[in-house]
């Protein structure tokens, strides 16, 4: 089974997508898209096939590939899957066709929100002296037909006889749009523009200045997003701490991209705040785990006489624990920025509030997830004595998160910020889990973080089709929406159940796991950490309360229409999981269990299992009684 | 010494010429004969003619001395009666200036920029705002002097990575510098920021080639020598306590950090960089950067290397000032050329990182890393000269406000750039960062690679900061455009962001080539 490269596909794939579908010019949108689906539900078919051909009670990694790279610094490219990986990478395998079917009109409906916004926004914008691109622009809004000849009009009149292809491009442009809008409107805009382009200065070959005004790039957009899953499968596949290292900082800069270009169209000002902060936050914890991978790069280079990067091989590596506890504490910032864990966490609310919709979904979904796989796979078994040092820190540092994540989810008023706050509260769960170091609260952590993927996906799915619908993350515009959209309410009911882990749903196996395994190790923080579920209740009921449930409050929420065809294909997959896995995780807990008992016994940290005999295997017992 | 004249006879009777390798000295000497023939060019060719046979014979020349370079490889030795050293480290870094200068000759070349074609201005020495001014700027001439002037510049910086010697070194310096004061001053547009800039650069730049020339020599003074392997020497037997000693390091690293560009010794570049034309800033950022970086590590390793305990924290110092200084006061800047000045400088801190770990390892990535850094910051400011607004260049960042939308190919380079500079992974700045970064670790420099990692972070800050003004603001409604035919630059451009990414994809080979130079190690 070995023989095949499942890991080198599942990474050339995406990659070569991603590639291909940026070379598409930006009028074949709908081609773009449909080219991101189909490649990204054949990455899903492959990661499956591949979990199947995964033997979980083989030690070590599998499917392992390696070839010489850098050689002059022992990089090489190597990869390969163990249970944790290979469960997080098929979370990403899921999740990316989700979130490209969520996504499939919302950058083009972007361009149409002239449409929806009211036509005197739209108006100034055009005649307010853009030259023939803001024509063309707004003439997405309308039909295929008349478009065409406005982005002529345009782009000819204001380049003084150039703009043959910058028109044409804006035709283009027209024909992706959506609805709204009227082709008359467009042509009307486009009149004034040649008009005032007698201003421009006549400089030479303005050729491309015709497409100033053109909007978001739709292939682009979804070229991000497989140049995202390229990265995730990356991040995860590596067994090279280098490799690792570049795959965890390449992958930033489509996230950096898809918040900053896509995110409200409206906020500007906001959605390129929250780009900036999220990469410079990122890019300072990555500059810091640079730090330690050269550290330990020399390290291994002292003691065993030539430098290297292999995983395994750092693995079997003693390191003095002075040097343990610097390395560790650089590994530990990266990923504690990257989770995020409390106090790194500031630049998460933004960043899942100005992403777009598909974007936060992958954010907190799977990107987040890089920090606490990190944690578990690098810190935990290279510095086993530096995280042992380091672990009552990390537990009180996770106890707070999943309090604070808590209390302020409960106090926000932005839906996405709100759900990005309750996300670091679940965080704070997974990290208890990580460094309670048994083995029944490490395999909760990692399935949480599966966990955690689904449910918290599926909320900013659903609050992504609440934005849509109603063009405001304000949860006071809403209220009552149960009666008017009864399917959407109760999708988002059950996902709000499921980030509580109500038993029977997917999370609260997770959790007890973790709370259980915790509570053999540490009884006080366990006792405490419990009581932040009660909290979760609060901030998941309080915002159904508000949104779903009441009076219709705000008249123009009556119109709105409950989920279509396509949302309940997005929705669908979740839905069945998180009730799949909360009745019957046992596939994946088969595969997580073995790697995670591994990690801990590998660091001498063995399960105070034999004292509970009753608590040993909860995994498996637990779920039935909830079934 | 005593004066008899017989004496005095006979030793001049027994003077025999040098023995001089002409072939081990092709390189430099072919581009030599190039400048002087770009001279006589300059006077006897029509106009015209001038402007299609001196680019040619620049480029061609610069090829030549490529391939001569490339045929030498492998040499080891010390000609001219000591005076060049030709060995690996040496051809290494010639063959690295000559690419460059390649390049920048395809940037001076460029005719298509806008109506009246190039950078270089029409006619030097009118003064700005006279009458001709204005017409001189949409005039079809230019000073193809500025062709021979850049050639006998790389003849200099040729010879200054090559010095052995630190009188020649001297006297490379100067061939190197003083063409290089004249081309900054020859902009077409902006004439008196221009005209500016090469008076401030010839001021301090004089400034600092004297303090180079009195550590000369107090070298001189405490080793009776101004040969580097002599001074080496000098350096083991002096006990190390000669005040000469000392003060001649002192005066000599003024110098040379005056040519890198480091604190705080940096002020010059901002201004000249910006008032330049930029492919004559290209150049500079560039080929000057390898040629001072070259002599550095020459005076540093062979003369002085038996110091390196006493230098280190001078190092230390002034590394950490040019990081800090370079990062944070790029974060201010309003002109792309400025901040890409900035960014200069602190680059020529993380150098210093790699110089710092005092190895064979440092050197092997100080060499690498100046590669990349040539080939990205060439292609950087040619995007930055592609952009134009009626009057030449759109250097204020003001300017750069949504270009992605209308150009997106044209960001999307610029961003690539910027993001090798920023050292993001599978880019050449992050293999030459953890090349130096590597060495600076391994030589027990671990502070200061910590705040080479924390400056790395603010730069990414500035960096970042053109990326979101291009691609997530608005458009000007009266912006700059992207001019769209110039084959020169674009080919340029072309080969400046390959090589970013080739290097940082598949960097092995030239790694290879600069491990190979740097364990085969400087001549004595």
């Amino acid at each position: 089974m070995n023989t095949v490269p499942w890991l080198t596909i599942l990474l050339i794939v995406p990659a070569a997508g991603a590639v291909v579908v940026a070379a598409l010019p930006r009028r074949h949108a709908t081609l773009a898209k449909q080219l991101t689906l189909g490649i990204t539900l054949a990455v899903l078919v492959l990661a499956v096939l591949a979990t199947f051909a995964y033997d979980p009670d083989k030690a070590g990694f599998q499917f392992g590939q390696s070839y010489d790279w850098i050689s002059t610094f022992g990089i090489s490219y190597s990869v390969g899957a163990d249970g944790i990986s290979l469960v997080l990478m098929l979370l990403a395998a899921l999740l990316v066709p989700v979130v490209v079917l969520s996504s499939w009109d919302e950058v083009d409906g972007d361009a149409t929100g002239g449409g929806r916004v009211p036509a005197p926004t739209v108006a100034p914008d055009a005649t307010g002296g853009t030259p023939g691109g803001s024509a063309g622009g707004t003439g997405s809004a309308g039909g295929v037909g008349p478009i065409g000849v406005a982005g002529e009009i345009g782009g000819v009149g204001g380049l003084g006889g150039v703009g043959g292809l910058g028109g044409d491009d804006l035709g283009g442009g027209g024909g992706s749009g959506g609805g709204g809008g009227s082709g008359g409107t467009a042509v009307a805009l486009a009149a004034p523009a040649p008009a005032r382009t007698v201003t421009i200065p006549p400089v030479e070959a303005r050729g491309e200045a015709a497409e100033r005004h053109g909007r978001r790039s739709v292939p682009a957009f979804f070229a991000l997003l497989l140049a995202l899953e390229a990265g995730m499968i990356g991040v995860f596949a590596a067994t090279d701490v280098f490799l690792f290292y570049v795959f965890f900082e390449a992958m930033l800069i489509p996230m950096y991209f898809l918040i900053g270009s896509y995110g409200p169209v409206k906020e500007q000002a906001q959605r390129s705040y929250a780009a900036v902060k999220f990469l410079v936050y990122s890019l300072l914890g990555g500059l810091l785990m640079l730090a330690a991978v050269i550290g330990l790069y020399v390290v291994s280079a002292d003691n065993l006489g030539h430098g290297t990067f292999d995983f395994a091989t750092l693995r079997q590596m003693e390191i003095t624990p002075g040097v343990q506890k610097l390395l560790f504490l650089g590994f530990f910032v990266a990923f504690a920025i990257k989770a995020p864990l409390f106090p790194f966490h500031t630049w998460l609310p933004d960043a899942g509030a100005q992403s777009p919709t598909g974007g936060a979904v992958l954010l907190v979904g799977v990107l987040d997830k890089v920090g606490t796989f990190g944690l578990i796979r690098y810190c935990i078994p290279l510095f086993p004595d530096a995280a042992d040092y380091f672990a009552p820190l990390v537990l009180g540092l996770a106890v707070v998160g999943i309090f604070y994540g808590a209390l302020l989810a409960i106090g926000q008023r932005d839906m996405k910020r709100l759900v990005a706050y309750t996300s670091l509260a679940h965080f704070g769960f997974i990290a208890l889990g990580l460094f309670a170091f048994t083995s029944q609260a490490g395999t909760g952590a990692v399935l949480y973080m599966v966990n955690h993927g689904l449910s918290t996906g599926l909320l900013f799915l659903v609050v992504g089709f609440l934005v849509t619908r109603r063009g405001t993350r304000d949860v006071g515009a809403y209220g009552g929406l149960a009666k008017v959209t009864p399917v959407l309410a109760g999708v988002f009911l059950l996902a709000g159940l499921s980030s509580l882990a109500l038993p029977g749903t997917n999370s609260f196996v997770s959790e007890f796991l973790v709370l259980v395994g915790t509570f053999t190790a540490n009884k006080p923080l366990a006792i405490v950490a419990t009581c932040g579920i009660v909290l979760a209740a609060i901030y998941v009921l309080y915002l159904y309360q508000r949104t779903m449930t009441g009076p219709v409050v705000h008249e123009e929420n009556r119109v709105l229409h409950d989920l279509g065809l396509r949302e309940k294909v997005v929705v669908a997959p979740l839905v069945a999981l998180i009730v799949a896995l909360g009745v019957y995780p046992k596939p994946l807990l088969d595969i997580i269990r073995p790697t995670v008992t591994a990690t801990y016994a590998d660091i001498g940290k063995s399960d105070p299992a034999p004292t509970h005999p009753a608590a040993a295997h909860p995994a498996s017992a637990q779920p039935g009684g909830h079934s | 010494m005593s004066a008899d004249p017989t004496v005095l006879l006979a030793q001049t009777q027994k003077i025999t010429p040098p023995s001089i390798e002409y072939s081990s000295l092709s390189p430099l000497l072919i581009v030599f004969v190039v400048a002087l023939v770009g001279v006589l060019v300059d006077a006897f060719a029509t106009r015209g003619a001038r402007r299609v046979i001196q680019p040619v014979l620049a480029g061609g020349g610069f090829i030549a001395a490529l391939v001569a370079v490339a045929v030498l490889h492998g040499r080891h030795a010390v000609l001219a009666s000591g005076a060049v050293a030709i060995d690996a480290p040496t051809l290494f870094m010639q063959g690295t200036i000559l690419v460059f200068a390649l390049l920048s000759v395809l940037l001076v070349a460029e005719r298509r920029l806008d109506s009246s074609g190039g950078a270089i201005v029409a006619s030097a020495a009118i003064t700005p705002g006279s009458k001709g001014s204005t017409a001189q700027q949409t005039s079809a001439d230019m000073q193809t002097e500025a062709y021979p002037l850049m050639v006998f510049s790389v003849t200099g910086m040729m010879l200054f990575v090559a010095s052995n010697n630190l009188l020649v070194m001297f006297v490379a310096l100067e061939i190197l510098s003083l063409p290089l004061y004249l081309l900054a001053g020859l902009a077409r547009r902006r004439r008196l920021l221009s005209q500016e800039a090469a008076m401030k650069y010839f001021l301090l730049g004089a400034f600092s080639s004297a303090f180079f020339l009195y550590g000369v020599a107090f070298a001189y003074g405490f080793a009776g020598s101004v040969e580097l392997g002599k001074v080496a020497d000098a350096v083991g037997t002096v006990g190390k306590n000669d005040l000469y000693l000392y003060l001649s390091l002192g005066l000599l690293a003024v110098g040379l950090f005056f040519k890198i560009g480091a604190a705080p010794f940096h002020s010059w570049t901002p201004d000249v960089y910006q008032g330049s034309p930029t492919p004559v800033t290209a150049f500079m950022a560039a080929g000057t950067k390898v040629a001072a970086f070259g002599a550095l590590l020459r005076v540093f390793y062979v003369a002085f290397g038996g110091l390196r305990w006493d230098w280190r924290p001078v190092l230390w110092t002034v590394a950490i000032l040019t990081m800090v200084v370079g990062a944070v006061l790029a974060l201010t800047q309003r002109d792309i050329k400025r901040m890409l000045a900035y960014s200069a400088v602190a680059h020529a801190g993380f150098l210093l990182v790699g110089l710092a770990g005092t190895n064979t390892d440092g050197l092997r990535g100080s060499m690498f890393y100046l590669v990349t850094y040539g080939f990205t910051t060439i292609a950087a400011f040619a995007v930055v000269s592609l952009v134009r607004t009626s009057d030449g260049e759109a250097s204020d960042l003001s300017q750069w406000r949504g270009l992605g939308r209308t150009s997106p190919l044209l960001a999307g380079t610029f961003s690539f750039l910027l993001l090798a500079l920023a050292g993001i992974p599978l880019t050449s700045g992050f293999t030459g960062k953890f090349a130096v970064f590597q060495a600076a670790i391994e030589g027990d420099a671990t502070p200061l690679v910590v705040v080479a990692l924390v400056c790395s972070a603010i730069a990414a800050f500035f960096y970042v900061r053109v990326i979101v003004l291009m691609f997530f603001s608005e458009p000007l409604a009266e912006g700059p455009v992207v001019v769209t035919r110039p084959t020169l630059t674009f080919a340029t451009v072309g080969i400046g962001t390959v090589a970013t990414l080739v290097l940082g994809v598949a960097p092995q080979p030239l790694l290879d080539l600069a491990n190979t130079a740097a364990t085969s190690g400087f001549v004595r």
